[in-house]
């Protein structure tokens, strides 16, 4: 299976929540994973409840069901700058000359293209990174990766570079990147909500993966809400049956004392609400009904992550990641 | 499709105004007022900035659409919109160029223009405005511009921050409203002139520049030792053909780069100018409202002036006087059957009241445990497959005595807890923001079952964002109906 896992969608539909999840899901049974971050929110930080990242990989979690681990790395484009030059030569001063002259603000901020050149290569030599043994260091690498706008282009970049760089260290630094992004060990997922534009945004995205030649791998649909009711059910509850909805209503909350003298009054005044969010919720369903016919026809491995009421804390990503699990992700 | 206000949400709004609760004082935070904003003539641009997916740019083309039918001549900007969106303004086709909108009201004198940016476009503009014909030639046909422009992280701030400027310095308008892109990176836009200043002072460029200017061996003559140490190194990292291109392109830039900067500069200042009104969009999320914190924050580090935060998306019940806790226990009642007096129409053929009770399985289970956490293992899988369609007389596994308007009215009431649980969760997530920033007028926009993306829709929002009496509503009245100060479930 893969062991670089790009998790991108559009911004709101919960990505860095999705690849924190999935970290953990894919670390479990003693495997070790590390979740890396190339956008500086400090959003896994925030995520595991822990102090501001360095740009450094630290273990940040203990997965579920025994000794796997989970790493974290923020990646910091001007120091991955410096390693990346470190690559090729012993850049003591010279490093410090460069910045001193400025080259490094301009291949990470005037030369932006750049920035995604080392974000990418960092990711790809943590996947391929090895031990003394000669055993990944790293059974996945999981990318909590740039919105669904712009992740082709992100992913594609060394091949920009090395069409640009048509030989030496960089050329062929690029073209080693672009050969583990193109591979089967690469599978860029893609997170949803079942909303319209979310979904219309995740059947662009993965049409243009699939036209750049990249790895598509699943799409994860994130907070799901259950359905509770259908629109026959509350057009009887507005029409033919109200008032008998409303005596019903009106005992239920007897029975845990709402209200008193007036109740009846005031029940009455509950009735048209309720039914209004209830075809609130109808509508909501349709359209989600919609948006997953739409995704099933993309064809791909579909994960659903159900609405965590509260917001998403620590517990609830471990619940996530068992979700996840359960539904065979790391299978 | 939805693009109606829908006449449940606006029945919730109008309802939860009879509730009137305002007695919490953390609501104390200031209400943003949009519509004087919009109308003073001296608001020349409106710029909506925010994290991805809150929608700001439903947002920025809401404000020009209330704009131009206030009396204004409007022109929106705006990034990267969804198509549909696009496709109502009339500006799905990309050619750069501010494009009339038809089917606004133009009775009060206004106009509306919206456009969409195309990055390589403006860039290749700026290009044949600034340099003379042949070297036009000579930086288009550069591969290292072409793979620049084409639009990696950060070209597009510094495109849309051109295009402002263009648009300003034609005033053809009296406002504009513009749209960012969608990261963090959207305020980079504010670094540009110092960066590009840092650049254009620095040595970094004259030693890319000088092997081109004088050439080969000379040059490393002329740059002396230190130099010649990095040129090495660059020469060998990059391979001499791409140092060309890029010593090439930034000679060929050389002239244009002082223009740049001259109008970053220009575009700040702009900006930061008493007739620019910042509004940061945030939905009432988590990682949305932390995000808006870090505009407001940087916005005042940059003496940015900010008119204030719109909040989309949030939800209102016009039952808010009705807690969770006790929505669930009368649910629970009514699933419990007995003492429910039987209600006359109990006898009818209950087929075809489609109640999709997934949880009525667990039912007891779920009150039992604190209704705010429900784990995975006590609800329905939903990953376990295809979603399940109402089972239409399917009856309830836990619950065969349960009669259909008995099983229908526990619905609503589930539903209806479920809703206070999200707005007492948006709530909490508001607060948080408003107590770090009480000087942030915010105005709240109640949440649409379905997207926005026609004239209608951008009016309704535009309205609801601009009418702010319902929003006092939104929130859950603390004292409930019969009289104690709080719910206790």
């Amino acid at each position: 299976m893969s062991r670089l896992h790009v998790v991108s969608g559009k911004g709101g539909t919960g990505k860095t929540t999705v690849a924190a999840a999935l970290a953990l899901a894919l670390a479990a049974e003693g495997k070790r994973t590390l979740l890396v971050e190339v956008e500086g929110r400090q959003g896994i930080a925030q995520l595991f409840e822990t102090e501001t990242l360095p740009y450094e990989e630290r273990k940040i979690a203990v997965a579920p069901g025994g000794g796997g681990e989970v790493f974290a790395l923020a990646i910091d484009a001007e120091r991955a700058l410096l390693d990346y030059l470190q690559m090729f030569y012993k850049l003591g001063s010279a490093g410090r000359a460069l910045k001193k002259l400025g080259a490094i603000d301009f291949a990470t901020t005037i030369a932006p293209g750049l920035r995604d050149v080392l974000l990418t290569g960092k990711a790809c030599e943590a996947v391929r990174r090895k031990d003394r043994l000669g055993n990944f260091v790293y059974d996945h690498v999981v990318m909590d990766a740039p919105p669904t706008g712009r992740i082709t282009r992100f992913l594609n970049v060394n091949d920009e570079v090395a069409g640009l760089a048509r030989i030496g260290p960089i050329h062929n630094q690029a073209q080693a990147v672009m050969r583990v992004l193109k591979s089967p060990e690469t599978a860029v997922h893609m997170v949803t909500l079942l909303e319209e534009m979310p979904v219309q945004e995740t059947v662009d995205g993965i049409a243009e993966l699939r036209a750049a030649k990249l790895p598509v791998g699943s799409v994860v649909i994130n907070m799901v809400r259950p359905e509770m009711l259908d629109p026959a059910a509350v057009d009887i509850a507005a029409n033919g049956r109200r008032a008998a909805v409303a005596r019903a209503l009106s005992d239920a909350l007897a029975q845990t004392g709402f209200a008193g003298a007036d109740r009846a009054g005031l029940v009455e005044e509950l009735v048209d609400p309720l039914v209004a969010q209830a075809r609130e919720h109808t509508e909501r369903v349709a359209l989600e009904r919609l948006g997953r016919t739409e995704i099933s026809g993309l064809g791909l491995p579909t994960y659903e992550l159900e609405l965590l009421g509260d917001g998403v804390d620590l517990a609830g990503l471990y619940r996530m990641a068992r979700e996840l699990r359960k539904q065979g992700v790391a299978r | 499709m939805s693009v109606t206000t829908g006449d449940a949400a606006r029945a919730e709004v109008n309802g939860a105004g009879a509730a009137g609760a305002w007695a919490n004082g953390l609501d104390a935070a200031s209400v943003l007022d949009i519509d004087p904003v919009l109308d003073n003539p001296r608001t020349r641009i409106v710029v909506c900035c925010g994290s991805g997916g809150v929608g700001k740019t439903t947002t920025a083309a809401a404000l020009g659409v209330r704009a131009a039918e206030r009396g204004r001549k409007v022109v929106v900007l705006t990034i990267d919109p969804a198509r549909r969106l696009a496709q109502s303004m009339g500006i799905d086709e990309l050619d750069n160029v501010p494009r009339p909108v038809t089917g606004i009201d133009t009775s009060a004198g206004g106009e509306l223009h919206a456009m969409m940016l195309d990055m390589k476009r403006t860039f290749d503009e700026i290009v044949e405005t600034h340099a003379d014909k042949e070297r036009a030639r000579a930086i288009l046909e550069n591969p290292f511009y072409q793979s620049l422009s084409a639009g990696f992280a950060g070209t597009q701030e510094y495109m849309a921050m051109e295009k402002l400027g263009q648009l300003r310095a034609r005033d053809e308008w009296d406002l504009i409203v513009v749209d960012t892109p969608p990261s963090r990176s959207a305020l980079d836009f504010l670094d540009a002139p110092s960066r590009l200043g840092s650049f254009l002072d620095g040595k970094f460029i004259k030693v890319l520049m000088t092997p081109a200017k004088i050439g080969g061996r000379a040059g490393m003559k002329f740059l002396g030792v230190g130099m010649s140490m990095m040129s090495g190194p660059l020469n060998k990292l990059m391979g001499a053909q791409l140092l060309r291109d890029v010593q090439t392109f930034v000679s060929a830039m050389d002239t244009m780069f002082g223009g740049f900067r001259t109008r970053a500069d220009a575009t700040y200042r702009l900006l930061q100018a008493p007739g620019t009104a910042f509004l940061v969009v945030a939905a009432p999320e988590r990682d949305a409202l932390r995000e808006a914190a870090y505009f407001v924050e940087r916005l005042a580090a940059e003496r940015m002036p900010l008119a204030g935060l719109v909040l989309n998306r949030v939800h209102g019940s016009g039952a808010a006087r009705l807690s969770a806790e006790r929505a669930l226990a009368a649910a629970q009642a009514l699933a419990d059957g007995p003492g429910i007096p039987r209600t006359p129409d109990s006898s009818e053929n209950l087929d075809g009241v489609g109640i999709v009770d997934r949880d009525s399985g667990q039912t007891g289970s779920r009150t039992a445990d604190d209704p705010g956490t429900r784990t995975p293992s006590n609800t329905s899988s939903p990953g376990s497959g295809s979603p399940q369609p109402a089972p239409s007389g399917d009856p309830a596994p836990s619950a065969p005595s349960m009669d259909s308007t008995a099983r229908l009215t526990a619905g609503l009431l589930r539903l209806h807890a479920e809703r206070m649980r999200v707005l007492a969760r948006e709530r909490r997530t508001r607060d948080r923001f408003t107590s770090l920033h009480p000087e942030v007028p915010v105005a709240e926009v109640a949440a649409l079952p379905g997207d926005v993306h026609d004239l209608a829709g951008l009016r309704a929002i535009g309205e609801r964002l601009a009418v702010q009496t319902a929003r006092h509503d939104a929130t859950p009245a603390e004292a409930t109906a019969d009289g104690k100060g709080t719910e206790n479930p």
